[in-house]
């Protein structure tokens, strides 16, 4: 194994200082990636962070390292192609419940299946933020919004449930208000090989009044606390579903399976972007040969 | 000019595709050139197929009008197209299940009934029974002698074919093929004369795997697509092709994300393709202008069927032009251009990548159904495996000492220098919000309108640079026509041929192909159209899209326009006889014709009647108190002849007023 060459948090600092509100959880998130990168030694110009379109995705323009600022609900694909082009640069996907759950569920049930060698970091604040709080996919039962002013009468969709069986090979938890287990959870995600799925809670301190920094510190406890054996399916479906008085931080499923790009021949040559854009004569006149 | 067209007609999985093929490389080997149509529905089984293959001695632009051979599968197909072969051509079916009467050929055309099973006999003893499918091979024998081809390279190309089953296949094939081709030259004339065999070996391919060969021509590394027609044989080349040429070649979930990730890929670095349908691009749009706006090099293809929504999934047309035209909100240089056949397909590709690098922008390339399917015989050295790669400005190195990396720096020429990913000391975000030189969003807390504004003129003055360096379309056919014909696309071919049709004819015309749409040569499109003493648009649309297009762009309008929206491409004499109706002052006749009457009671048929029953007679009767005329069609039994039922579709508006079944009589 390689060894690795931590490097300073502050080589991470972007260009421009965040504008979320005072006290988001996604401040946290953003030093969290900041220090799981340079804990990792990823020099900034082998860090791909790409984002979709909310307030959690504009962190790609407050770090120092290559962004793709997407649409919205597209960050999973574009990640994906510029994934595939070089597959020599870590790829980071960050984003919103909304952008992720919502509009985005499809890419994301899809990368999940494909095992795509990327990490995906949900900023979950269970409440659309940029757009003034309207209920997203993870809003809780009976939550008045902006959009369900007589209340929220949608199930909640379960991330990590969902991640579990539809494929993803590491799926966590953390929290915002745990940020150096956040920092050591996005770590680990990223060093694991296979698609991860990081659900973070990054509480809206503006638009949700009731999944705040209190709610979450009453009821989380640590999976790596009580020696979480990460590796079986079943019962990491049912602690996936634990929810309630205690909700558990941690990676809950881990699973060693081949990934997309091992078997893509594609790659075999080295990442797309290094190859020679020069065809092969022998095979273009195999080319034209089968066309006669 | 010597030609023959031959037409093979049945239905979805007798295999039909491969018994043209058979015949059509074998005349392309011969030196011969060939055009291919295909026909077909949205159907894997069943339906109708109707391929067409045109073949000359000299380059043939179109399936044509013509009709000399028909090989049909099925009973259906000598309904429908017997009648369409011309004098001294044949008709050629499997006697022991069809029948052809003479009433349903034209006069002078040979009903060539092939007794299968006596025929097939000597080959039953030695191979053993034979497959339904086989006998297509015994009626394409027999299709190769009217053509005049022989039957050496029929012969060769089966042997191609099959080389992958074995010699006992290959004998089998062959012996099959000689059984049809000795038993009609016993019996019958071939349709043709001598032809003069060059044998040049050609190419034979489709506008899809043209634009698929010169991706891979031009460094194309990563393909992305969703299946769907007309665009998915793109798919299937780059799929079948992926471990020889290294492509990476991904089926999506969606367009959304086709388009998403071809674009994730450019921004890697990678020169990368989708390509999909009208529907598809639908869901597309909202990425291209991201593709705009970050200014990524990437290339789409939209290939046109007929709309609107899922429309007709398997018919041409050329109705796509404003949604590409005004895909995404906003407004961003992109690049739209239309080849007009299957060598620009290819030579388009290839340009079209380096295009997408040096301007920093979408290309949106735009095909159509017909282009797209249709195979045709090219030249191979038209194939040029190596030619030149041009990335435009790439920084690959960057010392920290030049301070920070500019990605959209403000240039004369609006190209900003890009880097790729992974360069140290050039990390820069990608946004699809408006952002400055730095790449930090002006959006948000940082708007200023002066940045916007010198951005927005930055990334538009790109495109007077690309303008420049586009061919500008010009003139086809005589410089002192008296009719000008305008098209776009696939239209090119039959507008080229009726062009020459009506100037033999003594109405001396040329025409104007515009392939590049955006940016759009103005000036010279002006300067042309309005030297031109009569102007007339020809495509495949409703509303003539390209001629009001050209109307908003320079402001002259066309004479008249000549459409077709039926799901068939235009054909030579379909324009020829428009434009005769056109300089005679006619008005277009919208009117339900006596064919078209017939043609509408075969869909009736197959719906309501199980297709026991023809149209025999269609009569226009005008009192009926429908409130227009109607054509009283009569439908007799296909085994007796007798009348079994009757519909009344109305002239004007083609309405089935009834559809009455006479009784048994008892």
């Amino acid at each position: 194994m390689a060894t690795v060459i931590e490097l300073p948090v502050e080589l991470f600092k972007g260009p421009v200082d965040p504008d979320w509100c005072p006290g988001c959880g996604d401040f946290a998130v953003l030093k969290g990636v900041q220090t799981a990168a340079a804990k990792l030694g990823i020099k900034p110009e082998n860090l791909l962070v790409v984002s979709g379109i909310g307030c959690s995705s504009n962190l790609p323009g407050f770090l120092h390292a290559y962004g793709i600022h997407s649409l919205h609900g597209r960050a999973v694909p574009v990640a994906t192609g510029a994934h595939l082009a070089n597959t020599d640069l870590k790829c980071v996907i960050t984003g919103g419940d909304g952008d992720g759950y919502g509009i985005g569920i499809g890419h994301l049930l899809h990368a999940m299946r494909r095992n795509l060698d990327v990490t995906y970091i949900v900023m979950d604040n269970q409440i659309y933020g940029l757009t003034t709080g309207q209920t997203s996919p993870t809003t809780g039962i009976g939550q008045k919004t902006k959009s369900t002013p007589q209340g929220n009468h949608e199930s909640p969709l379960n991330p990590l449930a969902l991640a579990i069986t539809a494929g993803a090979t590491f799926v966590a938890r953390a929290f915002s208000g745990e940020p150096k287990h956040m920092a050591d959870t996005i770590s680990a995600a990223i060093e694991h090989k296979g698609f991860s799925l990081v659900d973070i809670f990054s509480p809206c301190v503006t638009y949700n009044k009731v999944n705040t920094y209190p709610f979450f510190k009453e009821r989380v406890y640590k999976l790596e606390d009580e020696n979480w054996d990460r590796t079986d399916f079943h019962k990491s479906l049912a602690k996936a579903f634990e929810w309630g008085d205690k909700i558990p931080l941690g990676v809950v499923y881990e699973t060693d399976m081949p990934t997309y790009e091992d078997s893509e021949l594609a790659f075999k040559k080295g990442a797309l972007v290094k190859q020679s854009l020069k065809t092969d004569p022998k095979v273009w006149a195999g080319i034209v040969e089968e066309m006669i | 000019m010597q030609e023959v067209t031959v037409g093979i007609a049945g239905a979805a999985g007798d295999g039909l595709d491969k018994s043209g093929d058979t015949l059509a490389k074998s005349c392309s080997r011969l030196g011969l050139h060939v055009y291919a149509y295909n026909c077909y529905q949205s159907i894997i089984r069943g339906g109708h197929i109707w391929l067409r293959v045109r073949i000359g001695e000299n380059k043939v632009y179109s399936h044509g009008d013509n009709l000399n051979v028909l090989v049909a599968l099925n009973q259906d197909s000598i309904e429908r197209h017997s009648i369409e072969v011309e004098e001294g051509g044949a008709v050629i079916f499997n006697s022991d299940r069809l029948n052809c009467e003479p009433s349903q050929v034209r006069a002078g055309v040979q009903i060539v009934g092939l007794p299968m099973k006596k025929i097939t006999e000597e080959v039953v003893k030695e191979h053993g029974a034979l497959l339904p499918i086989m006998q297509n091979t015994v009626a394409m024998g027999a299709a190769a002698y009217f053509a005049n081809v022989g039957v050496e390279e029929p012969s060769s190309v089966l042997a191609d074919t099959f080389a992958h089953k074995g010699q006992k296949v290959i004998d089998l094939n062959v012996s099959l093929l000689k059984v049809g081709y000795e038993f009609a030259k016993a019996n019958f004339k071939p349709v043709t004369t001598d032809w003069k065999f060059s044998r040049k070996k050609r190419c034979f391919l489709t506008g899809n795997e043209a634009i698929a060969i010169g991706a891979y021509a031009a460094g194309c590394k990563f393909y992305s697509a969703y299946p769907m027609t007309p665009a998915s044989t793109i798919l299937h080349w780059m799929a079948n092709h992926a471990h020889e040429t290294g492509i990476c070649v991904k089926q999506c979930e969606d367009e959304l994300s086709v388009i998403n990730m071809a674009i994730g890929a450019g921004i890697a670095g990678a020169r990368s393709m989708c390509a999909t349908a009208g529907g598809g691009f639908a869901l597309m749009t909202e990425a291209v202008g991201m593709a705009g706006i970050m200014e990524v090099p990437v290339v789409c293809v939209e290939v046109q069927r007929g709309g609107p929504s899922t429309g007709l999934p398997t018919k041409t047309e050329q109705a796509d032009l404003w949604q590409v035209y005004g895909a995404s909100q906003g407004e961003f240089p992109r690049l739209i251009v239309a080849p007009k056949d299957i060598v620009d397909c290819f030579t388009t590709t290839v340009e079209v990548f380096n295009l997408a690098d040096r301007y920093q922008l979408p290309v949106l390339l735009m095909s159509d159904l017909l282009l797209s399917e249709h195979p045709e015989t090219v030249d191979p050295e038209v194939f040029d495996g190596n030619p030149v790669i041009d990335r435009g400005e790439i920084v690959t190195e960057w010392p920290e000492s030049k301070g920070k990396f500019k990605r959209y720096k403000f240039t004369e020429s609006g190209v900003s220098p890009r880097v790729l990913p992974g360069t140290p000391n050039t990390a820069y975000v990608s946004a699809s919000d408006e952002q400055d030189e730095e790449s930090i969003l002006i959006s948000d807390m940082f708007t200023s309108p002066a940045t916007r504004r010198k951005i927005m003129e930055k990334r538009n003055r790109k495109v007077e640079n690309l303008l420049k360096e586009l061919p500008a379309p010009e003139l086809e056919g005589p410089a002192d026509a008296d009719l000008t014909l305008v098209c776009w696309g696939s239209t090119w071919g039959p507008v080229k041929e009726a062009a020459e049709l009506l100037t033999a004819q003594g109405i001396k015309t040329n025409l104007l192909n515009i392939k590049y749409i955006a940016p759009f040569h103005t000036k010279e499109v002006d300067a042309i159209l309005s030297k031109a003493k009569k102007k007339i648009s020809v495509e495949v649309n409703y509303t003539s899209q390209m001629a009001r297009f050209i109307k908003a762009e320079t402001g002259i309008s066309m004479d008249a326009h000549i459409n077709r929206y039926d799901g068939e491409p235009m054909e030579p004499l379909y324009i020829v006889e428009h434009v005769k109706r056109i300089l005679a002052g006619k008005a277009l006749d919208y009117d339900v014709t006596e064919a078209e009457a017939k043609d509408m009671a075969y869909h009736y048929i197959r719906t309501h009647a199980q297709e026991k029953l023809r149209p025999t007679a269609a009569t226009r009767e005008s009192s009926n108190g429908h409130g227009e005329p109607t054509w009283n069609v009569e439908l007799s039994e296909r085994a007796t002849g007798k009348l079994a039922a009757r519909m009344k579709v109305g002239v004007s508006t083609g309405a089935t007023y009834s559809f009455e079944k006479l009784a048994e009589e008892k």
